[in-house]
């Protein structure tokens, strides 16, 4: 093991018996976390990091656990926020969010996909206007995982209906509490409703809240993607925090419970990996010589999957990555979810015409079968990843192109 | 645990690399492939001299340069990629990590050095009727005769064995499996060459007639697993490197080849199934190269470099199949070179234990 990695151990182990209080409050905890940089290490040390690698924030994740103290809050757009910001925004945008991202004050959704434009992304329509000081937006976005808790919202909209479809485009950040913003909350096929309609209509945003240049909307949007994609290997357990008392806990339990609500089927979608041997063990499937070979095929494939992402995030800090690697973990983590589904489902047999209480594992498993499809469709499908992986990871020749004229001309739904 | 390469080990790759592109173009693959010896004998002595990589997983007291499975693994990838013929797998791999693992400190000191420096070609007989080792498998008969012992039995599919001038070969005593050094020249030593489906690794088939041998390290404990580990992480390193090679060839013949006035790489059929053979590609690369970290760091490796074999010889397989049919009628002649990588691919996926044999491996590593 790495000396170093030991040293930051030490540290964090000291750092964790001197200051974790199980009775502080969830925010008053989390605020201390960001002060000493534990609250994400791998960041800058400008803004609440500590500048250490992946490695080191394994490291620090291990001992959190081990003290049973809490991280930083975690789950949702919130960390694509982060990652999108920390590349693209100034410094005055930086300390406004990132702070209130760390300690779960404040949530955030993706406001990229519209009914016209999906694996299209360049194609959207929403309208940002410049109106004297504020920039005035109108139009529909859908699909946005998380727009029903959000205070604030990644948003692309188009200022310049002239140019080509990817110069016209524009970031914002936008405040989703506002009377020019709707949200209507869409159900989905796993019966979940986690993604929504967001409507706005003269919507307000500051200027002050543009993410990079006037137009260059686009390159932003492109690093939240690469993060997004990325963010599929990572593998998603349920939180455990064993039903631990004290006040901190409580105001944990409440937030995995209302604010990460969206996110509870999300270890299902990924195909819940971690329960093929126990699964397999209890039903005696595991004595079925097919079976154990698709579960080796399985445990294989999402090992090495791991692996890439960690290679991966060790080289992207190291300035070696082209930005596309994201769509290998992304097209990995649909092969990963797809392959579990059938192993799930094998292991499982008659049963998993239920669902619900009387199906097995309390109907876990049921929700994987009808969760695993969103896996190849959400931050862009399968065979978006394969066009990005195959023209910027290999090379090879670009999609014939109609629209590459004036935006005003282009052929759209 | 380290996640990526060093300076230094990306040099020495990219200097390997280059003198690979220098003295093992196709055509010198060709040239050799059709040859009995099946090597360049210069060439390995450069490759040994110049480049000392026979020795690099060896000690430094053994004449090696006390490098680990990671550096091992870049030799071995490079290879793979330049289908480079030598017995390198079969003396410096095999052989001396069964040396390595299975000798005493004695026999290290005399049998190593040779082998690290590339002047003896030794290589390791386990096998005789099945690819993945099993104790069970080994029936060659061990007999004590003064203070060695008379060998009695046959080994197939010896790579390199009719080149070798040592033999470690395991076989059964009352005590067990043990490993055995055994002079190819001696009587009782008959090899035949048998012809080999990939013809860039040559294999013999050995008959012991009451061949003299050397007990290697204690008897009846042939560290057999163990070796195994250290050898499927080095030869799953050379099944990625002909992968790339492979994905490296698909795809610059996509982006050539013109059909219905545009480039066959620019329709999706085709480099949708680039993008995912390198999706696999990667994610055996990154297996294999996790293997070879945790052997490195010592840690218990069997899961892992029976995962490695699996996904490496699937991922080198199915790059195989895709380059072919991405080159037509023309993939299917001997001309073109992708026969010699198909070759070496379905040889590697069965040779050591198939991807089949390594996932019961696996889980049963795992205490599944
Ligand atoms: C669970 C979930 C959560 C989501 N969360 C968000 C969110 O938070 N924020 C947000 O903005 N969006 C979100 N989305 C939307 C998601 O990004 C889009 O659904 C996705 O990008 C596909 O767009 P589309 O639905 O318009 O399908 P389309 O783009 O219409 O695609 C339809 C089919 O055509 C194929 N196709 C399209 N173009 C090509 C091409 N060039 N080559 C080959 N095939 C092509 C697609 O692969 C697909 O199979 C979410 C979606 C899901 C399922």
């Amino acid at each position: 093991m790495d000396a170093n990695l030991e040293e930051i151990r030490a540290e964090i182990r000291a750092w964790l018996a001197e200051n974790w209080r199980p009775e502080r409050s969830l925010v008053e905890w989390r605020n201390l976390l960001v002060d000493a940089g534990w609250a994400a290490p791998d960041w800058p040390a400008d803004y609440y990091g500590r500048d250490l690698p992946p490695s080191a924030v394994a490291v620090v994740n291990e001992e959190l656990a081990a003290a049973g103290a809490i991280g930083a809050a975690k789950a949702g757009v919130r960390n694509l926020a982060a990652a999108t910001l920390l590349e693209h925004g100034t410094d005055a945008q930086k300390r406004r969010y990132l702070r209130g991202v760390l300690t779960g004050e404040e949530a955030w959704c993706q406001l990229f996909s519209e009914p016209g434009s999906g694996s299209d992304l360049a194609g959207a329509t929403t309208r940002a206007v410049r109106q004297g000081n504020q920039w005035v937006i109108n139009g529909q976005k859908v699909w946005n995982t998380s727009a029903h808790h959000a205070d604030f919202g990644l948003l692309l909209a188009r200022t310049d209906w002239d140019q080509p479809k990817h110069k016209g485009l524009t970031y914002f950040v936008i405040d989703m509490r506002q009377p020019g913003v709707e949200v209507r909350q869409l159900r989905q096929m796993n019966g979940h409703a986690s993604f929504n309609e967001v409507f706005m209509t003269d919507a307000v945003v500051h200027p002050e809240d543009m993410v990079g240049k006037e137009g260059g909307g686009w390159q932003v949007a492109m690093t939240t993607l690469a993060h997004e994609r990325s963010g599929f290997a990572r593998s998603r357990e349920s939180v455990e925090d064993g039903g631990r008392p004290g006040r901190i806990y409580d105001e944990y339990r409440e937030e995995v419970a209302v604010a990460n609500e969206p996110y509870v089927w999300y270890p299902q979608r990924a195909g819940r990996v971690d329960l093929v041997i126990e699964r397999a063990k209890q039903t005696g499937a595991i004595d079925d010589s097919v079976i154990r070979q698709d579960i080796a095929r399985l445990l294989a494939l999402h090992q090495s999957a791991q692996w890439y992402a960690r290679r991966t995030a060790e080289a992207r800090k190291a300035g070696r990555t082209t930005g596309a690697e994201g769509s290998v973990s992304k097209l990995a983590a649909s092969h990963v979810a797809r392959l579990a589904s059938d192993v799930h489902t094998a292991i499982t047999g008659i049963e998993a015409m239920l669902t619900g209480p009387e199906s097995p594992l309390d109907g876990v498993i049921a929700e994987i079968l009808v969760s695993v499809p969103a896996v190849s469709i959400a931050g862009g499908t399968d065979e978006i990843q394969r066009n990005i992986v195959s023209e910027r990871l290999l090379d090879m020749p670009k999609e014939p192109r109609f629209d590459t004229g004036p935006f005003r001309d282009v052929k759209r739904n | 645990m380290d996640f990526s390469f060093s300076h230094e080990q990306e040099q020495f790759r990219d200097s390997l690399a280059r003198f690979l592109r220098d003295k093992s173009p196709t055509s010198a693959v060709r040239k050799l492939m059709a040859t009995d010896r099946g090597y360049d004998p210069a060439v390995w002595r450069q490759l040994c001299d110049d480049l000392g990589v026979a020795g690099l997983h060896l000690p430094e007291d053994v004449g090696g340069s006390g490098y680990g499975p990671v550096e091992l693994g870049i030799a071995l990838e490079e290879q793979g990629r330049a289908l480079l013929c030598a017995p390198y797998l079969a003396s410096a791999v095999m052989a001396g990590y069964a040396v390595l693992l299975g000798g005493t400190e004695a026999q290290r000191a005399e049998l190593l050095p040779g082998i690290a420096g590339g002047t003896t070609i030794a290589t390791l007989a386990v096998t005789e009727s099945e690819g993945l080792w099993r104790a069970g498998d080994v029936r060659l008969a061990a007999t004590a005769s003064g203070d060695g012992f008379r060998l009695n039995g046959r080994k197939r599919f010896v790579v390199d064995g009719q080149n070798a001038d040592l033999l470690v070969v395991a076989g059964r005593t009352g005590k067990g499996v043990s490993l055995f050094a055994v002079d190819a020249a001696a009587e009782g030593v008959s090899r035949r060459a048998v012809p080999p489906m990939d013809p860039t690794r040559k294999l013999a088939e050995i008959v012991f007639d009451d061949a003299p041998s050397r007990l290697l390290g204690a008897e009846g404990e042939a560290p057999l697993e163990a070796i195994l580990d250290a050898v499927l992480v080095a030869f799953a390193h050379e099944m990625i490197g002909g992968a790339q090679a492979l994905l490296d060839s698909a795809v610059a013949y996509a982006k050539l080849r013109v059909q219905f006035g545009r480039p066959i790489g620019s329709f999706q059929a085709i480099k949708h199934r680039c993008a995912d053979l390198l999706v696999q590609v990667e994610l055996a690369k990154a297996a294999v190269y996790q293997a070879a970290q945790l052997l490195a760091d010592g840690e218990d490796a069997t899961v892992a470099a029976s995962q490695a074999k699996a996904v490496a010889a699937e991922a080198y397989m199915h790059a195989a199949r895709e380059c072919i049919q991405f080159h037509g009628g023309i993939g299917f002649t001997w001309e073109n070179d992708t026969h010699l990588w198909f070759k070496r691919a379905k040889s590697s996926e069965v040779f050591l234990g198939a991807p089949r044999e390594h996932r019961e491996r696996m889980l049963q590593a795992m205490g599944v």
